[in-house]
């Protein structure tokens, strides 16, 4: 019963700090309507709606009955999921499964938020354990923080190496009409921007957003009929992780090593940098820009200040990195990890317009979130 | 309530929500001991042999109940840090800068998140030995609070 998958249509809103003029629920429908539009489908071709953002950042606890106005979920089976950060990724693989199982041929996947509602640490401190964890790290800052620590001083990185990473995603970003942060930023103005915990600095950490994003998944026979090419999913791997802070080893990403080294064995890769065409990386800070790659396989551990000055992962470079500007320039974060997810379909679909990477056959996006964990969708042009 | 310059109604709200936390048994007897002796102890497991701190009913990973309990000392290493300079008045008591580091006791696998005091931040670095200060015994709530804070090992400054 089970089929091969493909991504057929992507919409999103135009990402901003906030978007008083509509409500949460018009949101949701304006990321639904351009999916739709992108897929040239009405709802009526939509089997089942798979839904999710972070409950405590709009305090509405029951999203996916409440938004059924705006997502169109109105009489189909409709499920919310929530994971943390790894929502927005969650949500695209359980579109993914719900369309492989054969039980749904068409799903619509939205992810969303209105961080501008709540107080974003405020809310993401009741991620945190009551009895242990929740005195201390208190939003998403300091535990970032203790991991660029540790890294940084392992390897003898700097925070100018860093920067780098920080101005190419805000360069790219330019190219995206989506993204929050258009503007490019030079490693001197990083460098000086307000320390907020050491060594994060403001121009290292991603924005709030108010946005969503909906991804329409099919079943191969309903893919190849309604999409002149759809982004065929190959494989995905998700890795959890320790529920304490404390509990997390900081020297290596370990989730995102288990994570890849499975999806690179089911699919065959070998060498990633030469064998990927284009990577959206969920990279909430600029230091994961340079840990994470080494734990993708790219270079060895604290070889990737090299890479990175070198331009490998800019546009035209051996294998560009968050042609959208990525999570420095956008964090809606129930959406954020399904933002991937649709930029690395645009990508394979050839649809990604000013923000294009040439021939891509091979796509990768990825999801972080939690105490550390790491969920990845590979997409590519020729169903596997 | 506030508008915005385009008219835009803003509602404030704000959802003050009573819980209660259990702690349940096995962190019961880890608060209480911290609370009445300033002792720490954590779990170790039967099968994988992993010391938790804080400690668990049972092994995250093997997922068998059987842990046994284990004293650690309040001295460990700073496995990493954080300065944080920014504030959350709301949350966060602290004035900054400020600073967070995770500590691994000696004995134990795993660190525990915790505040660093009596340094310079300058002066802080991974691998340096720390120990742990406690309240005062009248003080103590039975919280990981009652644990102060983390200080270099022999005393900081001050």
């Amino acid at each position: 019963m089970s089929q091969r998958v493909g991504i057929i249509g992507f919409g999103q809103t135009y990402h901003r700090s906030r978007r008083d003029d509509v409500t949460g629920i018009e949101l949701i429908n304006e990321a639904v309507r351009s999916a739709l539009e992108d897929a040239e489908l009405t709802i009526k071709d939509i089997d089942a709606v798979v839904i999710g953002n972070m409950d405590h950042f709009e305090a509405v606890n029951y999203v996916d009955t409440w938004s059924v106005d705006g997502s169109g979920a109105w009489m189909k089976p409709l499920i919310k999921l929530t994971t943390g950060g790894t929502t927005g990724s969650t949500l695209g693989i359980a579109g993914y499964h719900h369309a492989a199982s054969g039980l749904f041929d068409v799903v619509l996947v939205i992810g969303w938020e209105k961080n501008s509602e709540s107080d974003t640490t405020g809310a993401i401190i009741t991620c945190s354990d009551p009895i242990f964890d929740r005195f201390s790290f208190s939003g998403a800052l300091p535990g970032l923080a203790v991991e660029a620590s540790a890294y940084i001083k392992r390897y003898g990185i700097t925070e100018e190496d860093a920067a780098r990473v920080a101005v190419r995603d805000r360069t790219h970003g330019a190219n995206n009409p989506y993204a929050q942060l258009q503007t490019p930023v030079t490693v001197e103005e990083v460098m000086k921007s307000p320390m907020l915990s050491w060594p994060i600095k403001l121009l290292d950490i991603c924005p709030r957003s108010d946005g969503a994003a909906a991804v329409i998944f099919a079943g191969e026979r309903k893919a190849r009929q309604m999409c002149p090419q759809p982004a065929w999913v190959h494989s995905t791997a998700v890795r959890h992780s320790h529920a304490y802070f404390c509990d997390v080893n900081y020297e290596e990403l370990h989730t995102l090593e288990g994570a890849v080294r499975e999806l690179y064995d089911h699919v065959g890769i070998k060498e990633p940098l030469k064998e990927l065409d284009v990577v959206e990386l969920y990279q909430p800070y600029s230091f994961a820009g340079l840990k994470w790659i080494e734990a993708m396989g790219l270079c060895k551990p604290g070889e990737s200040p090299r890479l990175i000055w070198d331009g490998a992962t800019d546009m035209g470079g051996e294998l560009p990195f968050n042609p959208s500007g990525g999570v420095i320039c956008t964090n809606c974060i129930g959406a954020t990890g399904l933002l991937r997810i649709g930029e690395a379909a645009l990508q394979v679909m050839g649809r990604a317009a000013g923000r294009q990477v040439p021939d891509v056959n091979l796509a990768l996006a990825t999801g972080f979130g939690g105490a550390y964990w790491s969920d990845l969708m590979l997409l590519g042009r020729r169903p596997w | 309530m506030t508008t915005s310059p385009e008219e835009h109604i803003i509602y404030d709200g704000r959802i003050k929500m009573p819980y209660t936390w259990a702690a349940g048994k096995t962190s019961s007897y880890f608060l209480t001991q911290l609370r009445d002796y300033g002792r720490l102890w954590g779990t170790r497991c039967p099968d994988c042999a992993m010391v938790y701190m804080p400690p668990r009913k049972n092994c995250p990973r093997c997922v068998v109940t059987d842990t046994t309990w284990v004293e650690l000392p309040p001295r460990g290493v700073l496995e990493t840090f954080t300065v944080v300079h920014f504030s959350e008045p709301s949350l966060q008591p602290m004035e900054p800068p400020y600073i967070y580091g995770i500590v691994r006791l000696d004995g134990a696998d795993t660190g525990l998140t915790h505040l660093v005091s009596e340094i310079e931040p300058n002066r802080l670095r991974s691998g340096m030995r720390m120990e742990a200060a406690f309240k005062k015994l009248e003080q103590r709530r039975g919280e990981i609070t009652d644990l102060l804070y983390f200080r270099p090992e022999g005393g900081g400054r001050q």
